[in-house]
C-alpha cells in the first residue's frame, strides 16, 4: 500500500490498474459503455484509445437497423432518456469497417451483440470468432428499446440463459463471453445465477432502466418510441444496489459494473461493490475525455487510499 | 449563372425530389479534429434578443470553418444538466470565438446569462463545414432568426474568393434578427424580412428567396427547420444546389450517442438515419427528406430490421 510521493500525479500513479474481462488481460479497468461511444472512431481525437480498458462496441445485430424515428432523447434530471433503437451497420459492416479500423490500431474491441432469437446470437458470435482486435463479447439480453415483440430475455432467467449458453458455446474458446443484465427485474440475482450457470464469463450490470417522460405542452410522450431507457447519474444507486447484490451472491463471478460513472469517486463505489471493471457511458456525452479522466481519478483515489493494486480494491466494502 | 452548379457534382436535371438527379454531393467532413477546452468568456454583448459571447478560443478559433458548431457544458460543475449545448460558430478570429445565444430552455438562459472572466468548457469546432462552390459562383445566403449569425464567416469566405454575396435575413420580429450589420458590411446589401414587420418587409423570408433566386448559383441557409425546407424546396425547384444547416436535438454532438439522426440521401442514392452532428449540421437541401423527419419511412436503410416494410 506504499505510495512513494504523497501528491499523486496524473499518469504517474503507483496503483497497479491492470484487470481482466474473465481470462482477458486489460491495462486498465475503464471501458466505455456500448452505445455510448459508438464504435470508437469519434472519440480518437479525445482520448488514446489503445490506453483505455476497451471500446464497447454498440450492440451489433446481423442485419443493418435504421433504428427509431426521432425524436430519440430527452434529458432528464441528472440523466437522460434514449430510444434509439440500436440503430447500426450489422454485423457485416462491423466486421468489414468498424473492427479492422480498430484493430489496426491496436484498440481492444469488446464486441457488444444483440438479436431477437437465440440462434441470431449464436450466429452474431460464430461470425466474431477469431475477429482481430475482438476481445471478448458482451451480450446484450437487456436492451429494452427493441421491438421484438416484447421478448426481453433479461427479464426472464430461462430465456436469459437460452441465450448466453447458446453464445458461449458459439463463441470463440478464447473470448470471454458477458452477460449485460437488466436492473429492470424483480430479482437481479436469480438471472444472474442463472446466465452464469449457462456459461457467462462475466456479467456486465446494468443497462438502462425503462422511463418516460411527457411534454406536457403536446401532452404526448416526447419520444418517438414512447418509453426509454434511463441512463447517467440518476440511475448510479440503482446500478451500485445491483452490483452489491451479485457480488454478495456469486463473488467469484467478474463485473464490468455501470450506471451513472462520470468521475473516479463514482467508479470506486462500483470497484468497491465488486465490480473488478466499469464502463463509462453517458458521461462521455458530457466529456468526450469521461473514460481516460474517470481512469486517472480512479487511481488516484485507490493510491490516496493506500491501495497497491485496482485489485485489492475488488469487493472491499463487503470484507 | 442559373443552373451552374460548379464542383458540386453532377449538373442540375431540374428536378425536385428523390428521384430525379441531386444538385448537391454531401458536404465533406472539416480539415481539422476538434479539441476540447476551458476557455474564458472575454465579452457578452446582448444583441437584441439575443446575447453575442466573445471566447478567447485560439484552439477552436484556428480550426474553425464556416457552418460548424461548438458544444458548451451548462450549469457549472454541478450542474444537473448532462449535455451539451450546441450552438453555431458566429465568427472565429485572432484566437476569438463568437457565438449568438438565444436563451430558451435552462442550458441556453445559463450560457446567455455568462460575464466577462466566467470559464465555460467547450468542444469544437464540430460539424462538417459548408463546401464552396467553384470561385465567383454567385450566392444567395439565407439566415432566420439567430441563424443568420452563422452565415457571417461564410459570408467572408465566399467574397475572398469572388462571388457575389446576396444575404436575406428574416426572423420573427426586429430584435430577433441577426447579424445584419456584419453581413451589410461583406455584401453592400441585405434583404430584410419580418413576420410582424417591425423592420424590413412582412412576411417570410421566401419572398425574398423567390425573387433573389434566379440571380444565384448557389444557397446557403440557416434557421428553423420549417425555414430550410422551403428554401430547400425553392432553391431545387430552381434548378439551384443549395446547403442548409440543420438545428436537431443533439445529446454529444460528436457523433457517438445516434441522437441527432434525420432520414438523409446518401451520395448512392439510399436513404439513412445522417448523424446532424458529424454528417450534418450542413447537408444538400435536396438531400434531406424534412416530410420525413420524424418518420421511419420503409425505404430507409436498415427499416426492415425494425419491422417496417414497404405495403
Ligand atoms: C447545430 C446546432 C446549432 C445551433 N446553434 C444555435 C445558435 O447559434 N444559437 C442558439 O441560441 N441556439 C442554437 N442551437 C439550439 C440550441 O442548441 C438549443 O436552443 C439549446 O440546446 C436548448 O437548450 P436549453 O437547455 O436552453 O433548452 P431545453 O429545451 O431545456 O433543452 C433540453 C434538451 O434538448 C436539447 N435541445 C432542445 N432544443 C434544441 C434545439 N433546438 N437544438 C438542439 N438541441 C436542442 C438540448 O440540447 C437539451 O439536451 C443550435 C442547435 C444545433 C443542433
Ligand atoms: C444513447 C444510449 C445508447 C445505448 N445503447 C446501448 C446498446 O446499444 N447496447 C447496450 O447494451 N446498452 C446500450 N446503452 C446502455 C449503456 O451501455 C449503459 O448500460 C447505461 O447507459 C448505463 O450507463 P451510463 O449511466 O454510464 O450511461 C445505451 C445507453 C445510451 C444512453
Ligand atoms: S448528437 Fe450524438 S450522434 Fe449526433
Amino acid at each position: 500500500m506504499a505510495t512513494t510521493s504523497p501528491i499523486w500525479l496524473p499518469g504517474e500513479t503507483p496503483v497497479d490498474m491492470t484487470t481482466a474481462l474473465g481470462k482477458a488481460e486489460i491495462p486498465s479497468p475503464v471501458l466505455t459503455a456500448s452505445g455510448c461511444s459508438a464504435f470508437g472512431r469519434e472519440l480518437e481525437p479525445f482520448v488514446d484509445l489503445t490506453a483505455i480498458g476497451a471500446v464497447v462496441t454498440k450492440s451489433v445485430q446481423l442485419r443493418p437497423r435504421s433504428g427509431r424515428p426521432t425524436p430519440r432523447m430527452a434529458e432528464t434530471p441528472s440523466g437522460m432518456l434514449n430510444s434509439i433503437g440500436l440503430q447500426g451497420p450489422g454485423i457485416d459492416g462491423l466486421l468489414a469497417d468498424e473492427l479492422p479500423w480498430l484493430a489496426e490500431r491496436g484498440v481492444r474491441a469488446f464486441v457488444s451483440i444483440a438479436g431477437t432469437r437465440a440462434r441470431d446470437f449464436a450466429e452474431l458470435a460464430t461470425r466474431l470468432r477469431g475477429a482481430p482486435g475482438v476481445l471478448g463479447l458482451e451480450v446484450n439480453i437487456s436492451c429494452p428499446n427493441v421491438e421484438s415483440r416484447g421478448e426481453v430475455f433479461a427479464c426472464d432467467p430461462v430465456a436469459a440463459s437460452d441465450v448466453v449458453s447458446a453464445v458461449r458455446e458459439a463463441a470463440d474458446p478464447a473470448q470471454p463471453v458477458y452477460a449485460k443484465l437488466s436492473p429492470d427485474v424483480t430479482d437481479i440475482v436469480r438471472v444472474a445465477r442463472s446466465v452464469v450457470d449457462a456459461g457467462a464469463d462475466g456479467l456486465s450490470m446494468i443497462n438502462t432502466l425503462l422511463g418516460l417522460v411527457i411534454d406536457p405542452d403536446t401532452m404526448r410522450p416526447v419520444l418517438g418510441g414512447v418509453t426509454g431507457g434511463l441512463s447517467g447519474p440518476a440511475i448510479r444507486p440503482v446500478a451500485l444496489r445491483c452490483v452489491w447484490q451479485v457480488h454478495a451472491a456469486l463473488p467469484q463471478v467478474p463485473i464490468l459494473g455501470m450506471g451513472g460513472i462520470r468521475r473516479g469517486l463514482d467508479a470506486l463505489q462500483f470497484v468497491l461493490a465488486g465490480a473488478s471493471a466499469v464502463s463509462v457511458g453517458t458521461a462521455v456525452f458530457s466529456d468526450p475525455s469521461a473514460v481516460a479522466r474517470v481512469h486517472d481519478e480512479l487511481a488516484g483515489a485507490l493510491a490516496a487510499r493506500g491501495f497497491a493494486t485496482l485489485c485489492d480494491a475488488v469487493g472491499y466494502a463487503h470484507r | 449563372m442559373r443552373g451552374r452548379s460548379g464542383h458540386f457534382g453532377p449538373s442540375p436535371s431540374g428536378q425536385s425530389g428523390h428521384n430525379g438527379r441531386l444538385l448537391t454531393e454531401p458536404a465533406p467532413v472539416a480539415a481539422r479534429p476538434p479539441v476540447q477546452r476551458v476557455v474564458e468568456v472575454v465579452a457578452a454583448r446582448p444583441v437584441g434578443a439575443y446575447v453575442e459571447l466573445t471566447l478567447a478560443a485560439p484552439d477552436v478559433a484556428e480550426r474553425a470553418e464556416p457552418g460548424q458548431f461548438v458544444a458548451f457544458a451548462v450549469g457549472g460543475p454541478t450542474s444537473a444538466m448532462l449535455l451539451r449545448r450546441s450552438i453555431a460558430i458566429a465568427g472565429a478570429a485572432n484566437g476569438a470565438v463568437t457565438v449568438v445565444v438565444a436563451p430558451h430552455g435552462p442550458g441556453s438562459t445559463w450560457l446567455a446569462g455568462l460575464r466577462p472572466g466566467d470559464a465555460v468548457d467547450v468542444v469544437g469546432p464540430l460539424g462538417r463545414p459548408f463546401p464552396l462552390p467553384a470561385p465567383g459562383t454567385p450566392a444567395l445566403l439565407v439566415g432566420g432568426g439567430y441563424g443568420a449569425a452563422a452565415l457571417v464567416g461564410l459570408a467572408a469566405r465566399l467574397r475572398e474568393r469572388g462571388s457575389r454575396v446576396v444575404p436575406v435575413v428574416g426572423a420573427a420580429s426586429a430584435d430577433r434578427l441577426c447579424s445584419v450589420d456584419d453581413l451589410g458590411v461583406l455584401a453592400g446589401i441585405v434583404w430584410i424580412t419580418t413576420d410582424d414587420g417591425s423592420e424590413g418587409r412582412q412576411g417570410l423570408v421566401t419572398v425574398a428567396v423567390e425573387e433573389q433566386l434566379p440571380d444565384a448559383g448557389v444557397v446557403y441557409a440557416c434557421g428553423p427547420m420549417p425555414m430550410l425546407r422551403a428554401v430547400a424546396d425553392l432553391a431545387t425547384a430552381a434548378g439551384v444546389p443549395s446547403y442548409v444547416a440543420v438545428e436537431e436535438a443533439m445529446a454529444c454532438g460528436i457523433g457517438v450517442c445516434m441522437t441527432c439522426v434525420l432520414p438523409v440521401v446518401g451520395s448512392d442514392g439510399r436513404t439513412r438515419f445522417a448523424r446532424s452532428c458529424t454528417e450534418g449540421p450542413v447537408f444538400g437541401g435536396d438531400r434531406v427528406r424534412f416530410a420525413d423527419v420524424g418518420r421511419l419511412r420503409p425505404d430507409v436503410v436498415g427499416a426492415d430490421a425494425m419491422g417496417v416494410v414497404a405495403p
